[in-house]
């Protein structure tokens, strides 16, 4: 009941005094708002890396090359965020040879489920009078199909026949679809398309139509039309086009139960041997689930280390409340001496105060957590991620805030609930 | 007719600084009993020790030396969160500058030593309003104390002492910031509680014309009593 009594009196103390009551919140405001911001684009980011991760396979280990030594970028074609491939200067003959993933195959027959291996034959255009549709050609493994979960709406994939002989078959997104065919998928299936691809034109027959994945490729934005989507052909066609017969990346799917962070060593110890004399490449392997785990701790420390620097901001808040209720009890001398007077316990006093400092944190707070939620959704929104405030964070900010309020308000309630009643009574 | 007796005050000496050269004895052995029912005036000068033995006996404050008995409690034996029980409950004081709660409005201040003494809400809510009738402020309740004038702010202090029927209404100079006019409404006030409810009521004041309206005048005097005597109001 007092403290009911406690609140209400705190609430109308500080609606007598808005201007004052707001500075001292702001302390705690910028605090907790920049806590919660954080935390929330934070966590939206975490999610949306480790779903995207999820999405191209955990349990896949990507094999490919590093340059020795100095350098540290690798060769690999950037397919883990799906910003531009990077061209480095590995050549054909720096690449895995088909013999090496045989023997690779063969002693580990019991870990590998398949292996994908992809060519990337460059971007073009599918070409049909004047319309159009923008593709990147990538040569894929039947082990392709398995690493990435990709879906067929209409027709097949590649036969073993066409992977083995380098027939000229293209699977192509359904938004492709909509560019050349207008959406009749029945039509596109079976039809010939005519390729553009660095100068020249490929013809290719269409056996099946995937669906395009809109959120694994991450940050698009460019209209429909325009976007880029894959067609997939087989390997060995791939190869022919592009006059090669080594594999500079590949991605091995492993069976259930095979622990991938080990095989990924195991996998790199395996291929070692036959760099010793590369001057320039050694084997690099790494798995989705360690990318997914480094990226989360990483997030997490960045979250962690400006989650620290928000905290000393809360600090300074707190010693703000602390000096204005300092000031606050100097001012009400005389009202203390008179409660005092009147019957009031120094418990009473002490309570007062203190409640009238929570009531300042947790206001502030609760504004900060609106602020930081607006902010962090805000922030998250322009980068593209789906934002989602963490009701941990705004329960654990309520939570700070009171405390701050508990802890920055005893030392002032204390010294109100000490003072002589004959001199806070005299006190002008 | 033995009354009751409310104030018992047996060789009170006080004094301050103890043990340092400007040690300062205020009080020196006084006594006084004050009994149930009576209006009662200590007038002094400034500087006589007045105002320590209204501290003393609005137990504020403690004595050096001596005993004392509110109520027939024994004071010096009590503890600092009994004296806070006993000022609210037993004493009830109207001070010169009226010291309302600002911000807080008149009958939410008749309300406040209810509160402390963990009345319910709606008992407070009655009682207080009863008490502002009482003193003729049944149409400001609600206005804040710096929408009151001296008098009426007076008035509202006056309800918040009797909020939770004291033993003893202590007034320390609860004219001295008033024009005669309010004064005197405020001493009637004070006239009609001693005589409609029986209240004890001790006054403190540098005024001689006010200590002559009292049933009983003490002057005081460098710390000791010079004087007693009956004042005009004596029944």
């Amino acid at each position: 009941m007092i403290i009911y009594e406690n609140i209400r009196l705190a609430l109308s103390g500080l609606a007598a005094n808005k201007m004052r009551a707001l500075l001292t919140m702001l302390g705690i405001i910028i605090g907790i708002a920049s806590v919660i911001a954080i935390m929330t684009v934070g966590n939206s980011m975490t999610t949306s890396v480790s779903d995207s991760m999820a999405s191209m396979g955990a349990n896949n280990i990507t094999v490919g090359l590093q340059q020795k030594a100095d350098e540290e970028e690798s060769t690999e074609e950037g397919l883990q965020f799906g910003g531009p491939p990077r061209r480095e200067t590995a050549e054909d003959e720096d690449g895995f040879t088909v013999e090496m993933l045989e023997n690779y195959c063969e002693t580990y027959r019991d870990s590998i489920q398949a292996i994908s291996a992809s060519e990337d034959v460059g971007s073009g255009q599918i070409v049909e009078g004047s319309l159009y549709a923008n593709v990147s050609v990538t040569g894929t493994s039947l082990g392709y199909f398995v690493a990435n979960s990709i879906d067929i709406l209409t027709g097949r994939f590649f036969r073993e026949r066409e992977f083995d002989d380098g027939v000229r078959v293209a699977l192509i997104s359904d938004l492709a679809v909509d560019n050349i065919f207008g959406g009749d998928k029945e039509t596109a299936v079976g039809s010939q398309v005519q390729v553009n691809v660095g100068d020249k034109y490929y013809s290719f027959t269409v056996v099946g139509i995937y669906e395009y994945d809109q959120s694994a490729s991450g940050f698009s934005s460019s209209s429909t039309k325009d976007t880029t989507t894959q067609m997939y052909i087989p390997l060995k066609t791939a190869k022919e086009l592009t006059h090669t017969e080594n594999y500079l990346q590949f991605t091995v799917v492993t069976t259930t139960g095979v622990d991938a962070d080990t095989f990924t060593e195991t996998t790199e110890n395996f291929f070692s041997p036959y760099y010793r004399n590369n001057r320039k490449f050694e084997p690099s392997a790494f798995s989705m689930s360690s990318m997914v785990e480094e990226m989360t701790s990483m997030l997490g420390t960045i979250t962690l280390a400006i989650s620290v620097i928000a905290g000393i901001a809360l600090l300074v808040g707190g010693i703000g409340v602390m000096n204005i209720m300092l000031v606050s009890i100097t001012e009400r001398t005389k009202e203390i001496g008179t409660r005092k007077a009147l019957g009031a316990p120094n418990s009473s006093i002490r309570l007062q105060f203190i409640v009238e400092s929570i009531v300042i944190c947790l206001i502030g707070g609760i504004i900060g957590i609106v602020l930081g939620v607006a902010l962090g959704m805000g922030l998250a929104n322009l980068l593209g991620t789906s934002a989602s405030p963490s009701v941990q964070s705004i329960v654990l900010s309520l939570t700070f805030s009171m405390v701050i309020g508990l802890f920055f308000g005893y030392y002032p309630a204390n010294k109100a609930a000490k003072m002589n009643p004959i001199e806070a009574l005299r006190y002008e | 007719m033995e009354r009751k007796k409310v104030i018992q005050l047996e060789d009170i000496y006080k004094r301050f600084y103890i043990g340092t050269p400007n040690e300062l004895q205020v009080l020196n052995g006084i006594s006084l009993t004050v009994g149930e029912g009576e209006f009662v005036a200590i007038v002094g000068q400034s500087g006589s020790g007045k105002s320590t033995l209204m501290n003393i006996i609005g137990a504020l404050d403690r004595p050096t030396e001596g005993s004392y008995y509110l109520d027939q409690v024994d004071m010096n034996a009590a503890k600092d969160t009994e004296l806070s029980r006993i000022r609210n409950r037993k004493i009830g004081f109207v001070f010169q500058t009226y010291n309302l709660i600002s911000k807080t409005n008149a009958i939410k201040n008749v309300e406040m030593p209810m509160l402390y003494a963990g009345m319910a809400r709606k008992k407070r809510l009655e009682r207080a309003k009863e008490l502002l009738t009482l003193v003729g402020m049944e149409e400001r309740m609600h206005h804040l104390p710096e929408e009151l004038s001296g008098g009426q702010k007076q008035r509202v202090a006056i309800a918040r002492a009797m909020a939770n029927d004291p033993a003893i209404i202590l007034a320390d100079e609860p004219t001295g910031a008033l024009d005669s006019g309010t004064g005197r409404m405020v001493m009637d006030i004070f006239h009609r509680l001693h005589k409609e409810q029986g209240k004890t009521i001790v006054l403190i004041t540098h005024s001689p014309e006010l200590a002559e309206e009292t049933e009983r005048l003490i002057t005081i005097k460098d710390g000791n009593i010079t004087g007693e005597r009956s004042g005009r109001d004596r029944q």
